[in-house]
């Protein structure tokens, strides 16, 4: 919509730019957001940089600690755990990311239709939500699982079905509040179609909400996923992830404590990163704190 | 003898932005038994001056860098916490401005107002309980023992600040300090306060210290008047001196922009109609009624309980060229009634004929049309613009959709625009965040006219604006619709305003017209006790004028 | 207030019928019999245990039949184990379950409001830092993962705590209720947290202050009841949550409880084990829901009145 600059006009800081420079002085959050890519990109590479192959074992060697050949020394079977907890990784990570998305996708959408109708619409769609609310979704996801085997496909859908649900309901209050908004009504007495109205003046203010609780729900999700692993109902063997190495790692842990510490302690770090990135975002986007 | 003696009080903020000088090396005293108003508009420190005396400004990052101020021979700001918790509220009493959030939602008002006395007094709760009993009725609160155990949610507006003044005077200070504690209410429920506040300081023989932006509330109020602006005290000295013997030019120019007398501009001679509205009926839902309730009942429109009538069966004409002024105080509706007739709120019957056209029920592209034609301006100039837009974009999204710019000449047009509501040119790609209310509104304005309509309703445009910006406002208004031969609804609380603007005026009360006429002859001989009682608390800037009403 | 609770309770039928439909029809729906997964068993045998069973009647007569036995109380016999019912095997896990969950919540709650309020008090600062990192551990470690460290460190290493067994040896409940209890103790801390700052940033605290009130009659009188609210809204998802990582970390600590049992039910696919498990946390989770919005609304005054009998 900008056209090119003319008659030196002075360049405006716009909010994201100002949440920008809120972020950077928030160490934890950029220290967060150091470690996430750092983690993406080994995970994107992971196939082409692990120093051995996922499957190969040595059973003459069985579970060693640590060494200069074996960074974060074997398993029972010889396999390398560096390898291991680098394509749990990627699996848990990829989880994580997608299963957030569908979550995503379809709250985002629940929510912005039932806050823009308003209504009784709205009041339907939200009592619809705060009945799924009560159901006690770990059980069925865990029945679930049991029933049904332990599909990808499956496991994506079960974990997005339970994370809509909050997101629908943050995203409809921030549409709701913003369809009262005075420049809702001027946009609206301007002539603007209900599409565009969405488009240009609704969607780009619900954005910061969204953002931050998508990056917020992405460790819930991995925990969810790690949780359902540990049980032995979510990734199956020969895949692993971080929560089913960590449920090997739990049967031995007396003797090969290894097993359990690193691939736990990756986990937490990934946690720990999204969790600051998430409350730095919400502090460097917050209204509430920027100039008035 | 001076109660309270403020020497070279400096304060200064100390934030990541930088470092700002809100207070200025002010000095000043109060007298006992006497009325001191302070007098500014936003940023001139007359509010944080007061809070440090209590130690109620956040110190981080606030930070008193010099002064003292001396009550009864102590200096306050050199005051331990226990000495400090001593006076507050006991010595020197506080009144906030609103009303609203100023009263602890979670507990009873009794509980509230025995606290004072159970802190500084040690009574017990029953003895308290009696005293509550008595302030309250002072107060002009009815019924106090059942009152007792209501909660500030189920009290007005008017109400609540009549519970704060009796939690501030329940135990007899000597020195009363209010900050702006009328400016949130109603003109005629602000006239009663303000009587209140009078009347008990006469009895108690209090020392008050008023502060306000409103200087005909001033003028009924104050013994003595200090004039702060950014940061200092510009002119300080009786009431009637600072009227009548302006000394300052700040304290002259913030005089002369209060809007006092008539219109100056004439009405247009030929009177052809422009809007219609007939028989205009808005109703609400009312969301309290429960559910099982409402599906019980019949839903036709005259099932009284279950509706709020904001627009109660309005009929309004609006001649060419002419600017009519909507007035009422909250909930009077006229702020629906004006969204009503921009369609933007549902309505639940009527017709509203916008030259010749009913806009009721139109299909959505004729709506379209007709929108180019006629726009609002809206309150709250931090609200009513996108803050993820620039002005540029702000401004060329209705030229551009109604396709009366295109992306190459938009530039051009925008420009004239700013100029034309006088703001710079340079400020184009700005955001609104980086502006001053003033200026926002003045963006606001520009948007209004982009389309070159021809009604405008402007819904209380310059109400959360200062006195000085609000008469830079209103001349801009009145020269735009000059220059374009605009139609404008006016809507304010504000009668000052309206006179000064309006050529004919409309009474809203309680979702009904009260009464209608040409301005003059309306303020000069009201016909209805309603318009009688708002004209009667409309406080001048005169205390000649004032104090003889009293 | 009591017209609020039996309308809720009210609401909560539909939804209980639901749950146990779903539930049902899910467990029905899944190719083969219970006994299908265990070692071939002969045809004859396997009719007669269908028979006993009522696996050869049609889905929806076993459906009603067993609504009817539910009302009844009757949660009928088990799968896996013959012999025995799952009432029986509820109340023999119950207690130790409701006992984990009770000092989890307790932890949870305790620990982490007194933590919240003390950060809230001094934000950005070290009395603020410190607890909220503390926190931020809880969240980011889960109990599958501190349940073991624990154990490894206090139990097997330091040989501080008991890890195993429920009531069998002093202080052996210490473990599992701090495990289970220190995630949603890490989410309260900052719920409350953020709902002080809230409320303390209100102008009727500023009331509350120039009326000369002290310091901790200003925070506790005046500020934890609307600080708290957040709290109060989130303890029915917090006993979801407890009552889901019971199953850990049961299994972790190797405490008889109902949340071990129905881990186990499911993998064995003892279909009226499940399904009676499933309906029992239900229905505990839709009460605890009930009674966490009953909290709420009576904390806010406006709420409270508006259920009292409409204005």
């Amino acid at each position: 919509m900008t056209s090119a600059k003319e008659f030196d006009d002075e360049q405006g800081v716009s909010l994201w730019q100002d949440a920008w420079v809120r972020l950077q002085h928030n160490r934890l959050a950029l220290l967060g957001m150091g470690v996430l890519i750092f983690m993406i990109v080994i995970a994107l590479i992971t196939p082409w940089i692990v120093p051995y192959s996922y499957e190969e074992q040595d059973l003459m060697l069985g579970a060693a600690p640590p060494s200069m050949a074996h960074w974060l020394g074997t398993d029972v079977l010889g396999r390398d755990m560096l390898t291991r907890v680098m394509y749990g990784g990627r699996v848990s990570l990829m989880v994580g990311f997608i299963a957030t998305g569908v979550a995503l996708l379809i709250g985002v959408v629940y929510g912005a239709v039932a806050g823009y109708v308003g209504g009784r619409v709205d009041a339907a769609m939200m009592r619809l939500v705060d009945i799924l609310y009560a159901l006690p979704f770990m059980i069925f996801i865990i029945l679930l699982m049991v029933l049904f085997g332990r599909n990808m496909l499956l496991l994506f859908l079960a974990i997005g079905a339970v994370e809509w649900l909050t997101m629908a309901r943050i995203v409809r209050g921030q549409v709701l509040s913003l369809r009262q908004q005075e420049f809702v009504e001027a946009a609206i007495s301007i002539g603007l179609s209900p599409w565009t109205i969405i488009r240009r003046h609704i969607i780009p203010n619900t954005l910061g909400p969204v953002i931050v609780y998508t990056t917020l729900t992405i460790p819930s999700v991995m925990l969810l996923e790690a949780f359902l692993s540990f049980l032995g109902l979510g990734i199956q063997p020969p895949q692993s992830s971080w929560g089913l190495l960590i449920s090997y790692g739990v049967e031995t842990m007396e003797e090969y404590p290894w097993l359990l510490i690193y691939p736990g302690l990756t986990l937490s770090i990934a946690l720990f990163a999204l969790n600051f990135l998430g409350d730095g975002l919400r502090d460097a986007l917050d209204p509430k704190a920027s100039k008035d | 003898m001076s109660i309270l003696e403020v020497n070279n009080l400096t304060i200064r903020f100390y934030t990541r932005n930088g470092v700002t000088t809100a207070v200025d090396d002010i000095s000043f005293s109060v007298e006992e038994g006497e009325t001191l108003a302070i007098v500014g508009e936003s940023g001139s420190g007359k509010s944080v001056s007061c809070y440090s005396l209590l130690g109620l400004i956040p110190q981080p990052p606030g930070r008193i860098d010099g002064g003292t101020a001396l009550f009864n021979g102590k200096d306050l700001l050199q005051c331990t916490d226990s000495e400090m918790r001593a006076i507050r509220g006991n010595e020197i009493a506080f009144i906030f401005q609103d009303p609203m959030t100023s009263l602890n939602p979670f507990l009873t008002i009794g509980e509230q107002l025995l606290e004072p006395l159970i802190y500084h007094r040690q009574y017990t709760r029953q003895a308290a309980r009696l005293r509550v009993y008595e302030v309250l009725e002072e107060v002009g609160i009815k019924d106090p023992i059942k009152r007792f155990d209501c909660y500030p949610h189920e009290f007005s507006g008017g109400m609540r600040q009549r519970v704060m003044i009796a939690m501030a005077l329940i135990v007899e200070p000597k020195l009363l300090i209010a900050d702006e504690p009328t400016t949130a209410l109603d003109v005629t429920i602000q006239a009663q306060i303000l009587d209140l506040i009078k009347n008990l300081q006469k009895k108690y023989a209090i020392s008050v210290i008023f502060i306000s932006h409103d200087l005909g509330v001033v003028a009924g109020i104050a013994d003595r008047v200090l004039v702060m602006y950014q940061g200092k005290i510009v002119e300080q000295g009786l009431a009637d001196d600072i009227f009548h013997d302006t000394q300052h030019d700040y304290t002259k120019r913030l005089l002369a922009s209060i809007p006092d007398g008539p219109k100056l501009r004439p009405a247009p001679e030929v009177e052809k109609p422009f809007l219609q509205v007939d028989h205009l009926k808005t109703y609400f839902q009312d969301s309290s009624v429960s559910i099982i309730k409402r599906l019980l009942s019949p839903s036709s429109a005259n099932n009284d309980n279950q509706f709020i009538k904001a627009v109660d069966d309005v009929s309004i004409n609006v001649n060419r060229g002419e600017i009519v002024g909507l007035v009422g105080e909250s909930g009077s509706g006229k702020s629906t009634l004006g969204r009503s007739i921009l369609q933007l709120v549902p309505v639940t019957e009527g017709k509203v004929e916008f030259d010749g056209v009913d806009l009721i029920g139109l299909n959505p592209s004729l709506m379209k049309k007709q929108r180019r034609r006629m726009q609002m301006i809206f309150q709250d100039p931090y609200a009513s613009l996108n803050p993820r837009m620039t002005v540029f974009d702000t401004l060329a999204e209705p030229l551009l959709y109604h396709g009366l710019a295109t992306k190459k000449d938009v530039s051009e047009k925008l420009y004239t625009l700013m100029d034309e509501v006088g703001l710079a040119r340079s400020h184009i790609r700005k955001y609104p965040h980086e502006f001053s209310g003033g200026q926002r509104q003045r963006i606001a304005i520009g948007r209004a006219i982009a389309t070159k309509p021809e009604l405008i309703i402007a819904d209380e445009p310059v109400s959360a604006l200062d006195v000085t910006i609000q008469a830079q406002i209103l001349e801009l208004i009145l020269e735009l619709v000059d220059a374009h031969d605009l139609t404008m609804l006016f809507i304010s609380h504000d009668l000052s305003v309206v006179r000064y603007i309006s050529d004919r005026v409309i009474v809203m009360h309680h979702g009904k017209i009260v009464e209608a006429g040409k301005t003059e002859p309306l303020y000069a001989a009201p016909q209805h006790d309603y318009t009688r009682s708002l004209l009667a608390a409309i406080p001048v800037a005169d205390p000649r004028r004032e104090q003889l009403s009293s | 207030m009591l017209r609020f609770i039996l309308s809720r309770l009210l609401q909560a039928v539909p939804v209980l019928l639901v749950v146990i439909t779903v539930t049902f029809f899910l467990i029905h729906s899944v190719p083969g019999g219970p006994f299908s997964a265990d070692r071939a068993v002969a045809p004859a045998v396997m009719k007669a245990l269908n028979a006993q069973y009522k696996l050869d009647l049609p889905v929806w007569q076993q459906y009603t039949s067993y609504v009817g036995d539910l009302l009844t109380g009757d949660l009928g016999p088990s799968f896996k184990y013959p012999g025995r019912s799952v009432n029986e095997m509820i109340y023999a896990g119950l207690p130790n379950t409701v006992e984990l969950g009770f000092y989890a919540m307790l932890v949870a709650v305790c620990i982490g409001v007194v933590a919240g309020v003390i950060a809230a008090l001094k934000p950005n600062t070290k009395q603020d830092y410190i607890p909220m990192s503390l926190a931020m551990i809880g969240i980011c470690m889960p109990s599958f993962l501190l349940g073991p460290l624990l154990v490894l460190v206090c139990g097997i290493w330091m040989d501080w705590l008991p890890v195993s067994g429920w009531g069998d040896i002093p202080g052996d409940k210490i473990l599992p209720a701090l495990t289970l209890g220190s995630a949603y103790a890490a989410y309260i801390a900052r719920l409350s947290r953020g709902g002080m700052l809230e409320v303390m940033s209100q102008d009727y605290i500023r009331t509350a202050r120039a009326k000369g009130l002290s310091e901790w009659v200003v925070v506790l009188k005046h500020g934890l009841r609307g600080g708290l609210i957040p709290v109060t809204a989130f303890l029915g998802p917090a006993f979801a949550g407890l009552l889901s990582g019971s199953f850990v970390v049961e299994t972790i600590f190797q405490i008889p409880g109902l949340g071990r049992f129905y881990v186990q039910a499911a993998f064995n696919r003892d279909y009226t084990m499940i399904m009676g498990t499933t309906i029992f946390f239900s229905t505990a989770i839709i009460f605890f829901n009930l009674f966490s919005d009953v909290l709420a609304t009576w904390l806010d005054p406006k709420l409270r009145q508006q259920f009292q009998g409409g204005k």
